[in-house]
């Protein structure tokens, strides 16, 4: 009689593909390296909260291939993560406090609902990077994905600042309700493709957007005023702009040598006269 | 200045032979009714019939009466059709309002009976007997195993899988309503009362406020497109994680508190700036797919140390199907929010024309759930006007763990559904921010209110499945054969898995 091989299903939830184990881990002080080939994220997550609470100070990731959530409501300042590979979805989602810098592209959502920390990226990036984020810095070297900076929002001190060093497609920040974002579109793949898509800051309701050269009306949603960046404004840029060109070894000076549009909305209650009370 | 052509829907009357002329009236609205000069002088236009002038009137003088201005008969042009019309034409406006759909859509529970025993199996007495109202909201293992005790029985082998579940002391738990759409004091009111009923209640998309700290252990926290007040911390204190997708009032359309509402405690809660609009938009941007809702549902478990993530979703058209993904994404327990739900605003439009009865969805879910073999991995929430223990009882004998209420807890607060929760003047201090109108509440007098309602229907629940002879909520659940409908269509009998009267 022949008898069939029991499939055993994976537990649900579960992205195949990845071996679920503990990833081997180097100290040597409060540097922690940790190989990440092939581990999956549940694991390496784990992991990484592990050394954070035993003290590590900078951790380095190797072989990241994309795994979700690398840093994920990560409530710790003073610690480094360093990814070299490819970023997964997520990375940086919920962050409190911690700094990563990724080698490499990341994928979508990066520094989803962000609370505040610093994100540097030496590639580019997917959608709806920086969705929601509150505070905190979000550098990327390259171009970036559609639905970018959807919705960052301010509050008090904390002021969320996403600079994005290529172009960007449609809906690059819809909705926006606080903060700053900058595209510059230096570093890009695609020469021939404008720096921002359609329904730029359509729904904008707070917060300022930059962009290096101009977009044109049609790009534009109904809801902001459009400007050349003026004295004040370039005064406001030229510290963020310093600081990223840091970040990514670039020459700050050249970067601000084109002028600027500066995007506002022009109201904080765009929709106040929408409704007719019952 | 133009005169409008909508005539006010009430009249107040007032009794001056026995008026005090105290000025209660005066002081007690919120909605500025009353002039005062030597007597109150109402102005009836402005009046909701909300009743808070004639709660706390001390001569009684005060009555509320309709407007019975006469139109034409029209059985096609409702007076209310005729008013819409001339206050588009006055404003430019979408009509905005509040709490749920009134219209005279089907009311399914009100055609559906609950079984009980008769001689050849015993009914159960509560008073006297054990009852169990207990149960658990979350995943449970697909198989349990049994092991010796070591005094002769059994127990099993492990928790059953059930340490990730949270543990409700009776199947009754608050809906979502988020602070600034409702004020600090009914948070406060219906956390204390959570804690002290053994279930819980639930942030809405506004954040917690420190104040529910101490009550943690009995808050859902939500997470909605806006995103409002979440952070990991927020996220480490519930416990459990909401997503919301949707909400009945309301479905695929987002949220709109207007900056007025918001004020610095607000502000700081939602962690976003003061007199601006807090907007939520229609979707979330990150989810797009069940794909991306299983990414963020993982996200939430990532931040939260693995703490059970439901979805919350707007009963709708194809529901069934949707429950299925959202199960399948790693939802620990769905949220069907039916079309009757309140809201603290919503475009009448929408309210009144979109979305489905819950009883229809709970049946329409709990049997896909079932004939896919996945019903043990995902708690379900039924909510959309319950109004009673027995719209609790038939919505779990057709397949909900547990229901949610939402207007019946504002209802023991003192709402008197006067559909105006977005005009922020809430004369029982519950859906304002005013701090003259929001000190009327008292959390501990709302805590008592509360904790009364749900052991009210706690007892009534004990009392229904006494009768129906089964001694825990969780062998009614599902359990359509004790239900037969009176007056609902073929159709909708089957959908329902419920058998007409009779048969």
């Amino acid at each position: 009689m022949m008898t069939k091989a029991a499939t055993v299903a994976p537990p649900a939830g579960v992205i195949e593909g990845y071996r679920q184990q503990a990833p081997s881990v180097t100290r040597d002080g409060d540097v922690v390296t940790v190989d990440a080939t092939g581990i999956y994220y549940q694991q390496l997550n784990d992991a990484i909260r592990d050394e954070v609470s035993g003290g590590a100070k900078r951790i380095v990731l190797n072989g990241v291939n994309g795994q979700r959530y690398v840093g994920c409501g990560l409530r710790v300042s003073g610690v480094k993560l360093e990814v070299n590979g490819c970023a997964g979805n997520d990375l940086a989602m919920f962050t409190d406090g911690a700094e990563i810098e990724v080698f490499g592209n990341a994928q979508d959502g990066v520094g989803n609902t962000m609370s505040s920390g610093r994100v540097v990226v030496h590639g580019d990036a997917g959608d709806v990077l920086g969705y929601g984020m509150r505070g905190g810095n979000v550098y990327v070297k390259g171009d970036v994905g559609y639905r970018v900076g959807i919705h960052m929002k301010a509050y008090e001190k904390n002021i969320p600042v996403l600079v994005c060093g290529g172009k960007a497609r449609d809906f690059f920040g819809e909705y926006m309700a606080g903060g700053m974002l900058v595209l510059l579109g230096i570093n890009t793949r695609d020469a021939a493709q404008r720096i921002a898509g359609g329904f730029l800051g359509a729904g904008m309701h707070g917060g300022v957007i930059y962009i290096r050269g101009t977009v044109e009306s049609w790009q534009v949603g109904a809801e902001v005023g459009v400007t050349e960046a003026d004295e004040d404004a370039m005064a406001e840029l030229r510290p963020i702009i310093e600081d990223y060109a840091g970040a990514m070894g670039m020459d700050a000076a050249e970067i601000l040598s084109q002028p600027f549009t500066r995007i506002v909305p022009m109201s904080h209650r765009p929709y106040a006269k929408l409704y007719a009370s019952m | 200045m133009q005169q409008t052509f909508v005539q006010p829907e009430f009249r107040v009357k007032i009794d001056y032979d026995k008026c005090h002329k105290c000025g209660r009236c005066v002081q007690q609205c919120g909605w500025g009714v009353y002039d005062f000069n030597e007597r109150p002088i109402p102005h009836d236009e402005k009046c909701r019939a909300c009743h808070r002038c004639v709660t706390f009137c001390p001569a009684h003088c005060i009555t509320i009466e309709k407007n019975t201005l006469a139109f034409r008969d029209n059985d096609n042009w409702s007076t209310d059709a005729r008013k819409a019309v001339w206050k588009q034409s006055e404003t430019g406006g979408v009509l905005l309002t509040s709490m749920g759909n009134p219209k005279p859509y089907e009311r399914i529970f009100d055609k559906l009976v609950l079984d009980a025993c008769q001689v050849t199996n015993p009914s159960i007495d509560p008073l006297r007997e054990p009852m169990e109202l207990r149960t658990y909201l979350g995943r449970k293992s697909d198989s349990v195993s049994a092991e010796p005790d070591g005094r002769g029985g059994y127990k099993l082998a492990s928790s059953a899988g059930l340490e990730r579940n949270v543990k409700l002391d009776v199947p009754i738990i608050f809906a979502p309503m988020s602070y600034g759409s409702v004020s600090l004091n009914v948070h406060r009111s219906l956390a204390l009362a959570a804690q002290r009923c053994g279930i819980l209640m639930n942030t809405g998309e506004g954040g917690l406020h420190e104040d529910l700290y101490p009550y943690q252990d009995n808050v859902i926290v939500q997470v909605a497109s806006g995103r409002f007040g979440v952070s990991p911390e927020y996220l480490q204190r519930g416990a459990a994680i909401e997503i919301k997708i949707g909400q009945g009032a309301k479905p695929g359309i987002g949220g709109h508190l207007p900056g007025e509402k918001i004020d610095r405690e607000v502000s700081a809660t939602r962690m976003i700036p003061q007199g601006s609009d807090a907007i939520s938009p229609a979707p979330h941007h990150d989810i797009y797919s069940i794909e991306d809702l299983r990414q963020l549902i993982y996200a939430l478990k990532e931040a939260s140390g693995y703490k059970p993530v439901g979805v919350k979703i707007a009963a709708v058209h194809n529901v069934a199907a949707i429950a299925s993904g959202i199960v399948r994404a790693g939802a620990d327990y769905i949220y069907l929010d039916g079309f009757r739900g309140g809201t603290g605003a919503a475009p009448a439009v929408i309210r009144d024309h979109i979305g489905i009865p819950v009883a229809i969805a709970v049946a329409a879910v709990d049997q896909r759930l079932r004939d896919e073999g996945i019903r043990n991995q995902a708690s379900i929430i039924a909510a959309g006007s319950i109004r009673s223990s027995a719209d609790a009882a038939k919505a779990i004998a057709l397949g909900a763990d547990v229901v949610a209420i939402g207007t019946a807890s504002l209802l023991a607060l003192g709402c008197h559904l006067c559909q105006s929760c977005h005009t922020g003047k809430c004369s029982w201090g519950i859906t304002t921010q005013k701090p003259e109108l929001t000190r009327r509440i008292d959390p501990e007098w709302g805590a008592d209110r509360l904790t009364n309602l749900i052991h009210a229907w706690s007892h009534e629940l004990q009392e229904i499945l006494g009768a129906l002879g089964v001694n825990a909520v969780e062998s009614l659940r599902g359990s359509r054969e004790r239900l037969r409908s009176i007056g609902l269509d073929e159709q909708t009998c089957r959908i329902l898995g419920v058998k007409p009267a009779g048969l």
